[in-house]
């Protein structure tokens, strides 16, 4: 009786659902993801060579002088990056390491530039909260390998599906942040704001948002961990870079070559994560 | 002229707030009311007027609903019902850009936490008002100077809030309220977060200021002390409703019910003076170190007859007399423990003058003061008389 319960929904097509609206979606905006695709591809190709045509012992300097300045003159930070890039070129792979900051610094800039709207808008509605809370949570526990099928079926192979697929995964703790920071701004002084007379504009830029900055910024640097954490994952479907090397290394085994593509990871993850929190704490 | 006049002004927390005020409305009261509801009334029907240059106390214990009526002047929290008068224009029924123009021309608000803007400077505080109306750089920079300069904080103009002191910070929420030269003054709690010194210092600074300024200022406290010193008009409030407004005088000879007397009688509890109010600093020897030498040299010093002897740990022993000690001296002793006397009244920093008048008047010693065992003071009886004498002076004053 149990049983004739339980098998009496038929199986719900979900899968095939996903497959009919993803397909769907390619076909109905290729005029949008297309294009994405190319121009989208060729800038980030064009940074990347960019960055690769500047002398290693120029990027080198100019890292160590920022974070030099950025830690307010201490040696540390500054000392680390010089020893650390220099250990990626040393080791042959500085060419993978331009590609994969590309990819990180764009992701990472794209998941800003959308998740801080969101996060102002969820602190401001209580229905966009309800609604979007949801989402984010969705987003992050999806494992990250599943948001690939879909990105290699609206861009292709290549970097720009990596962005994609770091973009959904990545931008939740910015707009996640940028909600609790602004919200979490003393009732005081928001009250002080609108008693002076603020419009709503006024008051989230000349108070919610200078004073939930640390809290912003701590999402930020969050969203840059996981877009690099995705930079190994988006090598799965063609995405140059240090992933590419670690990926290759565990196809065949390469303990060496693996490490060594994996150390080049933490070296960048080490200096990107203190340049955004010292761009955090300063002040 | 009536600046503000406020009529039936209610606000109801809570999802169905037109049945609370339906039930308000015929008569019920607060508790009832979220009993029957689960509604929480903030202010109750509250009706009041206040004059042009007046300076309008609401007075209230917590929960009262003061600091919620407040906020409904200014629409920081927007009314259920009632109207709000400014100038002949009714507040509550304003549209947002009508509002915005009262909240940065009419009026400003200072808040119990200052509500101070930690990452601008001193001056860019002070500056915000005119900074939201549009005011050119120049011209709100001098304006915030000017005002900044009228609560005497010239000077620290670029220093940032927390590198002040509570007073000075209250003193910028107060320039940064000034600065758009408003006719209202909405000061909600402004001195309570500050410390009893710089609380009077603040009230008198402020009465100052009002006897220049000349605006309609609506202070909210829950210190009667504070309402009296600085009201023209006082209003209590209990459970959002109004319970009596009058002069400080009025409220003081007729309190209205048993609420505002019993608010009167703290007062009276509060004045109270206790032992650390009277005592003087003591003259001491040291029994550990001293001898009848260092006592007599002491006591001649002073003029004194008596002296009181502490240990190296500032307890206290007892006394010695000039008679003792001299005859100790001639005897060539050297410490003070033969001639140490301990018949002197001890009594703790918190006694009640009521009861150290009891002690005193019977006795020809000075009384000694302690705290946990250390002596903090002494109390003669010429300073009992005076202070009896000043709070009767007090009293008569008040009634």
């Amino acid at each position: 009786m149990l049983n004739n319960l339980t098998e009496f929904i038929p199986r719900i097509p979900i899968a095939e659902g996903t497959a009919w609206f993803v397909g769907w979606l390619t076909s109905t905006f290729a005029f949008l993801f297309n294009p994405i695709k190319t121009y989208f591809g060729d800038f980030m190709e064009w940074t990347a060579n960019l960055l690769y045509s500047i002398p290693p012992i120029i990027v080198i300097l100019i890292v160590a002088l920022a974070a030099f300045f950025l830690t307010g003159k201490k040696y540390g930070l500054a000392a680390f990056s010089v020893f650390g890039l220099w250990l990626v070129h040393n080791q042959g792979l500085w060419e993978d390491l331009t590609f994969t900051i590309t990819l990180v610094i764009l992701a990472s800039v794209l998941s800003v530039i959308i998740g801080v709207p969101f996060g102002i808008l969820m602190s401001k509605s209580k229905t966009a909260d309800a609604i979007i809370r949801p989402v984010l949570d969705f987003m992050q526990t999806m494992p990250a390998f599943v948001y690939l099928i879909p990105a290699v079926a609206f861009f292709g192979i290549g970097m720009v599906p990596g962005v994609f697929a770091s973009l959904i995964f990545a931008t939740p703790p910015t707009v996640r942040f940028t909600n609790l920071g602004i919200r979490q701004v003393p009732t005081e002084l928001v009250e002080a704001s609108d008693a002076f007379g603020s419009t709503g504009a006024q008051k989230l830029f000349k108070v919610e948002l200078p004073m939930a900055k640390a809290t912003i910024m701590a999402g930020i640097n969050q969203t840059v961990m996981l877009a690099l954490s995705m930079v190994v994952i988006a090598s799965m479907i063609g995405a140059p870079g240090l992933g590419r090397e670690v990926l290759s290394a565990l196809q065949r085994a390469q303990v060496g070559p693996g490490f060594v593509a994996g150390l080049g990871i933490v070296i960048l993850a080490i200096i990107i994560d203190r340049f955004t929190q010292n761009v955090n704490t300063k002040n | 002229m009536a600046n503000i006049k406020v009529e039936g002004l209610t606000k109801v927390f809570g999802k169905r707030s037109k049945q609370g005020l339906e039930l308000l409305k015929q008569g019920k009261s607060k508790d009832d009311i979220l009993a029957e509801t689960g509604l929480t009334i903030g202010v109750n029907q509250a009706s009041f007027e206040v004059n042009d240059a007046e300076i309008f106390v609401i007075m209230g214990l917590s929960g009262s609903g003061k600091s919620t009526l407040v906020r409904l002047l200014n629409r920081l929290i927007e009314p259920t019902d009632g109207k709000v008068w400014i100038d002949g224009e009714n507040l509550a029924q304003m549209n947002d850009k009508d509002l915005r123009e009262v909240r940065r021309k009419k009026m400003s608000m200072v808040f119990q936490k200052f509500g101070l803007f930690p990452f601008r400077t001193i001056i860019e505080n002070v500056e915000y008002g005119l900074e939201i109306q549009g005011i050119d750089p120049t011209t709100r920079r001098k304006q915030a100077f000017e005002s900044l300069e009228l609560v005497g904080l010239k000077g620290y103009e670029n220093q940032y809030p927390d590198q002040l002191s509570g007073g000075m910070q209250q003193r910028v929420g107060l320039a940064r309220a000034l600065a758009n030269d408003p006719s209202v003054l909405l000061m909600d709690e402004a001195f309570s977060a500050l410390d009893p010194l710089i609380r009077k210092d603040m009230q008198d600074e402020l009465l100052d200021l009002q006897e220049k300024m000349q605006k309609t200022i609506i202070f909210i406290t829950h210190d009667l002390d504070e309402a009296l010193r600085i009201g023209d008009r006082i209003t209590i409030m209990k459970d959002g409703a109004i319970v009596q407004i009058g002069t400080p005088e009025e409220i003081l000879v007729n309190p209205a019910n048993d609420y505002v007397e019993r608010f009167v009688e703290d007062v009276d509890r509060s004045k109270v003076l206790t032992a650390s109010h009277i005592m003087k600093r003591p003259e001491t020897v040291n029994i550990d170190k001293h001898g009848p030498r260092v006592a007599l040299e002491r006591m001649k010093e002073e003029g004194i007859s008596s002296i009181l002897v502490i240990d190296s740990k500032r307890k206290f022993k007892g006394y010695v007399t000039a008679d003792d000690a001299s005859i100790a001296r001639k005897q060539e002793i050297k410490t003070l423990e033969g001639i140490l006397k301990t018949d002197i009244p001890k009594i703790e920093k918190d006694t009640p003058m009521h009861d150290i008048f009891n002690i005193i008047h019977n006795i020809p010693t000075p009384v000694a003061v302690v705290e946990n065992e250390r002596l903090v003071g002494i109390i003669v009886r010429g300073a009992v008389i005076a202070a009896l004498a000043n709070d009767s002076e007090v009293e008569s004053e008040n009634a």
